[in-house]
């Protein structure tokens, strides 16, 4: 499918989602609320049928923090881009790993970096981040290391 | 055609005495076991980062270190001479680094190839998880600059050691033995 089509397929199953078109592919914003059963139409949808997460990031723009998935169909070649604000006080999203397994480890990375906590994920734990460092969020752009760190 | 070398060639230390029926050369055994030592240097399968690509180029057809006696990179640090730090050294990667030199069989050198190497290069300020510089960690014998350096300066780098070697002022071989506590 190409953008215009997803664009009015998306719209039919989400109505409040808004689009950023412009770049290679569709970028749709949602609401953290309306990810979970959103982002099982998305893998189930017959003609949608993204069955691939191929990236699974976080953006600190100090105001809030963005979740971003990018989604794929190996079925259909077509891509989407979502993007989820989330509260940079209490960033909180529901996992997507029993969708996407992939997502597992994607989020325990966005956990220990952004601090994101990830609802009902089954193993959330620090992945690369030595022992110690839960709580310390290294990706924030206003993380402060003493001992490590040299501020320019 | 006539070629003129301009490098200041240093062949076998020592001096030839020619006698009836042969000759005899006069050398001291520090200088033979040196000369030896430098033109058998097995560098460690070790790259954490872009500088290794630059390192396996060097390795390969078209610069060939084996020229010069580095003659096989070896992914054991039981039968290396010489670690090449190519890369980035993060605190994580730190205490493994320092494993690996300390099951190097001495005597062993250190070659700090690049920026990161060196100090953390691009990556020293605003950084939690990078080290400022190998030699933190264990110590250095020959710096290479560069980000990532071009493979002759890997090759300069590497005669350089053996320069060093030959002329007995690598650490290692002015190293002060400890004294013995009692």
């Amino acid at each position: 499918m190409r953008n215009e089509e997803l664009k009015i397929k998306i719209t039919e199953l989400l109505p409040m989602a808004s689009f950023e078109e412009g770049g290679e592919w569709l970028n749709i914003n949602l609401d953290a609320n309306d990810w979970l059963p959103f982002a099982r139409q998305m893998r189930n949808n017959e003609a949608l049928f993204f069955d691939y997460l191929f990236c699974l990031t976080c953006i600190d723009w100090k105001a809030h923090l963005t979740m971003v998935y990018h989604l794929s169909s190996t079925k259909y070649r077509h891509n989407v881009v979502v993007k989820i604000k989330l509260d940079r006080a209490k960033p909180e999203i529901e996992t997507v790993s029993r969708i996407w397994k992939t997502a597992e480890f994607h989020e325990r990375e966005v956990y220990e970096m952004f601090g994101v906590n990830f609802l009902n994920h089954p193993d959330l734990r620090l992945l690369i981040l030595p022992d110690g460092w839960e709580g310390k969020n290294p990706m924030l752009k206003d993380f402060e290391d003493p001992i490590n760190m040299i501020r320019l | 055609m006539d070629i003129k070398s301009n490098i200041e060639k240093k062949d076998f230390p020592g001096q030839i005495h020619e006698a009836p029926g042969g000759g005899i050369v006069l050398s001291k055994l520090d200088e033979i076991i040196n000369w030896a030592r430098s033109n058998s240097l097995w560098p460690l399968t070790f790259a954490t980062s872009c500088c290794g690509i630059e390192m396996m180029s060097v390795a390969a057809a078209k610069y060939d270190f084996s020229r010069f006696g580095f003659e096989v990179a070896r992914a054991s640090p039981r039968q290396a001479d010489v670690i090449i730090i190519a890369g980035t050294i993060v605190n994580k990667m730190a205490p493994v680094l320092k494993r690996l030199y300390d099951q190097m069989a001495d005597p062993k050198y250190v070659i700090a190839m690049g920026a990161c190497a060196i100090s953390g290069g691009p990556f020293f300020y605003n950084t939690y998880s990078v080290v400022k510089g190998a030699d933190h960690i264990i110590p250095v014998d020959v710096y290479v600059a560069g980000c990532p350096p071009r493979p002759e300066a890997l090759l300069n780098a590497l005669i350089t050691l053996q320069q060093k070697i030959k002329s007995g002022l690598t650490r290692e071989q002015i190293k002060v033995p400890k004294p013995e506590h009692k």
